[in-house]
C-alpha cells in the first residue's frame, strides 16, 4: 500500500485522513493498517492507517483521550494486559502482522524499546537496569553485558555521569537521569523501534532539553515514535507528526507543514491553541 | 481558637484570607465573612478523643508489661527467711510472699482471747495476714502457710537459716544439721561445703550425661535393631530365610549393645555409690532432720546472711538455670530450655511452611487468577479463616494432620512401630502445620496488599523490556513487594508464637525433655512432642498441684515468652528494613 493514498471507503462518515508525510529513504518500519481498537464496548481507535518511516522521529499529538497513547501501546502489544481488549486491522513489521497468529509477544517487545511517561527504573543497580532486557533473555556473559552497558549509557548520554556508580541503586538518580537510564534500558536489546510515551512530561526544562537532544541523536539509528503533549517539542524533534482526535487520525504529515500550514481545519485549530 | 469580630471586607479578599474554614453569615441582608471556624469543622474534639484513646491503650499496655516485668524480674532475687513465733507457741520459718486484709471467720474468732477479738471488731472484722512460703513439702504436705498478724508473737531472721533448692520435693528451709562424708560427720564449714557441693553436682551431671546421652544412645540403637527385626519379619514373612538373616545380624548387634549398656551401667553405679556417701543433714524449724545426698541439692545459701554480690550471684545463676536446664518438680522449679527450644523451633518451622504457601497463593490470586466472582469468593473465605477460633484449627490439625495424614505415613513407612504411632499423633510437624494454616490468611492478605502496591509502571517497564510475566514477577514485582510480605510474615509469626489452644491438641505436652533436634540419627525428629512456653504458662499457673508455688514461674515464663517474641520480631523487622532500604523508592 502506498502511504499517501486515501484508502477510505465512501461509507466512512468521518472526513478522511489527510496525508502528506515526509518519506524516509529506508522505507517503512511499522505499517499500521486500518487499526481499530475497543476497550470492552467502547471503541478507542477508528481505522488508523499510518506508516511509520524507518529511522525517523514520528510524533503523535492530540488532545487528552484522543487515543495516541493507546495507539503507541498497541505497537508493542502492551494493551494486551487490559481485560476485554479487542482489535481489528494490522500492524506490519518486516512483512509480519504483530497481531497475527503465533506471534511471540515477548520476542516482539524485544524489538520495540519503550520509554514511559514517568521514569520507571527498577529497584536495582544502574548496571542491572540497563542489562535487564538481556538478562531476561538469558544472556549471562559478563563481557557482553559490560559492553552493552557502556554502549547504551553512552547512547543515552549518561555514561559520564554514571560510569563511577554503575553498581549503585538506580533509584538514587535524579528524575532526568532516571529517564535517560530508561532510554538506555529501552535500547539495550538493540530494538528497531523506540516507543516513547510522553518521555519528558515529568521532567524539568533542562532535563527535557537533554532528552530532546538525545532523541535527535538516536533518530537515524532507531525509528522513534513518541507521544507528546508539547507541540513545541513535537515541532522541535520530529520529522513527521500525526494529529489524532477522538480516536481518529486527522492529519499525518511532515512536521513543518502540520504546524505551519495544516491541511485540516481541526489540526490548525489544535496547533494554534484554539482548542484541545 | 479565638473568635474575632465580624468584619466587613470585600468578598474577593475574604475568600483568599479566610480560606476553607470561613463561615458565611447573613447580617442585615449583607453577606458577612468571619475569621473563625466551627469547632466541629476544625476537628479539635475528635483529636482529643483520638489522643485519649491512644493514651488509654498505651497505659494499658505499659501497665501490663510493667506488671509482668516487675514480677518476672524480681522472682529470682533471693529473699530473707523469717522465723515466726506464734502466740500458741508454734514456730515456723519461711519467706513472706504476699499478704493482705481478710475477714476473720467465726471459728477463728472463737479461739481468740477477748483483747484480740476486740481489736478485730474495731477493724470491722478485718485482719491482715501474710502468706509464708514454708517449703519442706515432704514434711508439711504443703509449701505455704497463711499467718494472721494477730497470731504473731515475734519475728526474727536468724543468720543460720539456709535455703536449699532440691532436685526433688522442691525447696527446703532450715538449718544445716551436719555434713557427712563416707559416714563420718565432718564440720560444715562453708568452704568445705561449697567444695563438696561442687564435686557432688559434678557427679550428678556426670550421671545425668551417662544416663541420657550414652545409655540413651544405646537404648535408641537397641530399639532400632528391634524395629529392624520387625520390619524384616513384616516384609519377608516371619521365619523366611531373609528375615532370619536380618534377625540374626540384629541379635548379634543387640548383644554387643547390651554389653556396652552393662559397662555404662557399671560406671553409673560406681559414681552413684560414691555419691551416696556424701550426705547433708538438714533440720527444719521443728527439729526434724532430713538426710539426703549432697548432689540432690541444686543450690543452697544462707538466705539471711548474704552480701549484695552473693545475692547478685544467686540471681544470675537462677536465671541461667532457668534458660539452660529442664524443668523439675512438675515444672514449678528448674528451667524451661525445652520449652524455649520448642517454641522457637515450632515458630520457625511454621514460618517455613506458611511463607511459601501464603506467598504462592497470594501470587496466583493477585497476578494470575482472572479477577471475578470466584476470586472474590476465595478472598472472602481466606479473610473469614482468620476469624475461625484457633481451637477449631487444633481439632482439624489433630483429625486431619495427625490421625489421617500421620496415620497413613505410619502405615506406609513405619509399620514396624505399630500399634505405637510415629507420626500418627501430635508432634512438632503437625503443630507447626496447624499454626501455618491458622496464620496463612494473614500472609495471603499482606502479600496481596504488597503485590497490589507495586506500581503498574514497574511491571510495564519490565514487560516492555521483553520480560515474560513470570520474569517480571520474579525480578521486579516480588523484590518490590518483599518488605510488605515480610510485614505479613512478622504478624503471622507473632500470632503463631503466642498461640496455645490448638497446640494442646496437636503435640504440645507438659514435659518433653527430648528435644525435636538431637544427636541421634536422623537428628531432626519432627514426630516428637514438644514443650511450648505458652502452654508452660498455662500448665504451671493453672494445672499444677501447687499453683501458688508455680506462680512466680508464670511471670518469669511470660516475661521470657514476650522477650522471645520481641526478639524474633525485631530480627524480622531488621531484615525487612534492610530490604526496604535496598528497594527504597527514590523517585523524585
Amino acid at each position: 500500500m502506498t502511504a499517501t493514498s486515501d484508502t477510505r471507503t465512501a461509507e466512512q462518515v468521518y472526513e478522511p485522513t489527510a496525508y502528506h508525510i515526509k518519506q524516509g529513504d529506508q522505507g517503512v518500519a511499522l505499517d499500521i493498517q486500518d487499526f481499530n481498537l475497543w476497550y470492552g464496548e467502547k471503541q478507542a481507535l477508528f481505522d488508523n492507517t499510518l506508516p511509520i518511516q524507518k529511522g525517523m522521529v514520528t510524533a503523535l499529538i492530540g488532545p487528552s483521550g484522543c487515543g495516541k497513547s493507546t495507539l503507541l501501546r498497541s505497537l508493542n502489544r502492551m494493551n494486551d494486559l487490559v481485560d476485554g481488549l479487542r482489535i481489528s486491522g494490522k500492524v506490519m513489521v518486516d512483512g509480519f502482522d504483530i497481531y497475527g497468529k503465533g506471534v511471540d509477544v515477548i520476542a516482539l517487545r524485544k524489538r520495540m524499546g519503550m520509554v514511559f511517561q514517568k521514569p520507571n527504573p527498577f529497584a536495582m543497580s544502574i548496571y542491572d537496569n540497563v542489562t535487564y532486557p538481556l538478562r531476561v533473555d538469558g544472556v549471562t556473559k559478563r563481557s557482553i553485558l559490560d559492553e552493552t552497558v557502556e554502549r547504551c549509557l553512552r547512547a543515552a548520554a549518561l555514561w559520564d555521569e554514571a560510569k563511577d556508580r554503575l553498581h549503585d541503586s538506580a533509584l538514587g538518580m535524579s528524575g532526568g537521569q532516571q529517564q535517560r537510564l530508561c532510554i538506555a534500558r529501552g535500547i539495550a536489546s538493540d530494538p528497531e523501534v523506540l516507543l516513547m510515551d510522553e518521555p519528558c512530561s515529568a521532567l524539568d526544562p533542562i532535563a527535557t532539553a537533554k532528552i530532546e537532544e538525545l532523541i535527535g541523536q538516536l533518530a537515524g539509528t532507531y525509528t522513534i515514535v513518541m507521544v507528546t503533549h508539547s507541540m513545541s517539542q513535537a515541532a522541535r524533534v520530529s520529522h513527521n507528526t500525526a494529529f489524532m482526535y477522538l480516536g481518529r487520525l486527522i492529519e499525518y504529515g511532515e512536521t513543518a507543514t502540520v504546524f505551519t500550514n495544516p491541511v485540516k481545519e481541526r489540526t490548525s485549530d489544535y496547533v494554534t491553541g484554539r482548542f484541545g | 481558637m479565638t473568635v474575632s469580630q465580624d468584619q466587613d471586607i470585600p468578598a474577593s479578599g475574604a475568600a483568599g484570607l479566610a480560606g476553607a474554614g470561613a463561615r458565611e453569615a447573613v447580617q442585615g441582608g449583607r453577606r458577612v465573612r468571619r475569621f473563625s471556624s466551627d469547632l466541629s469543622a476544625v476537628g479539635e474534639p475528635a483529636l482529643w478523643g483520638f489522643g485519649g484513646a491512644l493514651a488509654l491503650g498505651i497505659i494499658l499496655i505499659a501497665g501490663f508489661l510493667a506488671l509482668i516485668a516487675w514480677n518476672g524480674v524480681t522472682t529470682f532475687w533471693p529473699k530473707p527467711i523469717e522465723q515466726v513465733e506464734l502466740r500458741d507457741g508454734t514456730v515456723i520459718a519461711g519467706i513472706p510472699t504476699r499478704g493482705g486484709p481478710y475477714r476473720v471467720g467465726e471459728d477463728v474468732l472463737a479461739r481468740l482471747d477477748d483483747a484480740q477479738r476486740a481489736e478485730i471488731a474495731d477493724n470491722a472484722g478485718i485482719a491482715s495476714r501474710t502468706l509464708y512460703k514454708t517449703a519442706n513439702f515432704d514434711l508439711y504436705g504443703d509449701d505455704f502457710r497463711w499467718v494472721s498478724d494477730f497470731e504473731v508473737a515475734n519475728i526474727t531472721t536468724p543468720a543460720d537459716y539456709w535455703y536449699f533448692e532440691r532436685q526433688v520435693w522442691g525447696v527446703f528451709v532450715g538449718r544445716i544439721a551436719g555434713l557427712s562424708i563416707d559416714g563420718q560427720p565432718v564440720g560444715a564449714d562453708r568452704a568445705l561445703l561449697r567444695r563438696e557441693h561442687e564435686a557432688a553436682r559434678d557427679r550428678f551431671t556426670q550421671i545425668r550425661r551417662l544416663e541420657q546421652s550414652e545409655i540413651g544412645r544405646v537404648n535408641f540403637q537397641i530399639e532400632r535393631e528391634r524395629l529392624a527385626q520387625r520390619r524384616a519379619n513384616l516384609r519377608h514373612g516371619e521365619g523366611s530365610p531373609e528375615a532370619q538373616a536380618v534377625v540374626e545380624a540384629a541379635q548379634e548387634r543387640i548383644a554387643a549393645l547390651q554389653a556396652e549398656f552393662q559397662t555404662l551401667q557399671a560406671q553409673v553405679n560406681e559414681i552413684r555409690a560414691r555419691d551416696r556417701l556424701v550426705r547433708i543433714q538438714m533440720e527444719e524449724v521443728g527439729g526434724r532432720v532430713v538426710d539426703v545426698e549432697l548432689s540432690q541439692i541444686v543450690r543452697l545459701f544462707p538466705a539471711n546472711d548474704l552480701g549484695l554480690f552473693d545475692k547478685i550471684g544467686i540471681y544470675l545463676s537462677r536465671w541461667w538455670e532457668f534458660v539452660s536446664t529442664e524443668p523439675r518438680e512438675a515444672n514449678t522449679q528448674g528451667g524451661v530450655l525445652p520449652a524455649i527450644f520448642g517454641t522457637v523451633a515450632m515458630t520457625l518451622l511454621m514460618v517455613i511452611f506458611v511463607a511459601p504457601f501464603g506467598v504462592i497463593t497470594a501470587l496466583y490470586l493477585r497476578e494470575y487468577a482472572k479477577q471475578g466472582r470466584i476470586t472474590s469468593l476465595v478472598r472472602i473465605s481466606v479473610n473469614n479463616l482468620a476469624g475461625v477460633p484457633s481451637i477449631v484449627y487444633g481439632v482439624f490439625g489433630l483429625g486431619f494432620f495427625a490421625y489421617t495424614m500421620g496415620g497413613t505415613i505410619d502405615q506406609l513407612f513405619y509399620p514396624e512401630n505399630l500399634p505405637n504411632p510415629t507420626f500418627g499423633k501430635g508432634g512438632i510437624l503437625w503443630a507447626s502445620l496447624t499454626l501455618a494454616l491458622l496464620t496463612v490468611p494473614v500472609v495471603i492478605v499482606a502479600t496481596e496488599e504488597a503485590l497490589a502496591a507495586v506500581p503498574r509502571s514497574m511491571r510495564e517497564g519490565s514487560l516492555a523490556c521483553g520480560a515474560s510475566k513470570w520474569q517480571t514477577i520474579r525480578y521486579v514485582v516480588l523484590p518490590k513487594a518483599l518488605p510488605g510480605i515480610m510485614t505479613g510474615l512478622i504478624l503471622a509469626m507473632a500470632r503463631g508464637a503466642g498461640e496455645v489452644a490448638p497446640l494442646m491438641l496437636v503435640g504440645v505436652v507438659k514435659l518433653a525433655p527430648a528435644l525435636p533436634i538431637d544427636g541421634f540419627y536422623p537428628f531432626i525428629h519432627l514426630d516428637r512432642s514438644f514443650m511450648h512456653l505458652g502452654f508452660h504458662i498455662f500448665d504451671v499457673g493453672f494445672q499444677s498441684r501447687n499453683s501458688e508455688a508455680g506462680k512466680p514461674m508464670v511471670f518469669v515464663t511470660t516475661l521470657l515468652l514476650l522477650a522471645l517474641i520481641v526478639l524474633m520480631n525485631a530480627t524480622a523487622i531488621i531484615i525487612r528494613n534492610r530490604l526496604k532500604r535496598k528497594y527504597a523508592d527514590g523517585q523524585f
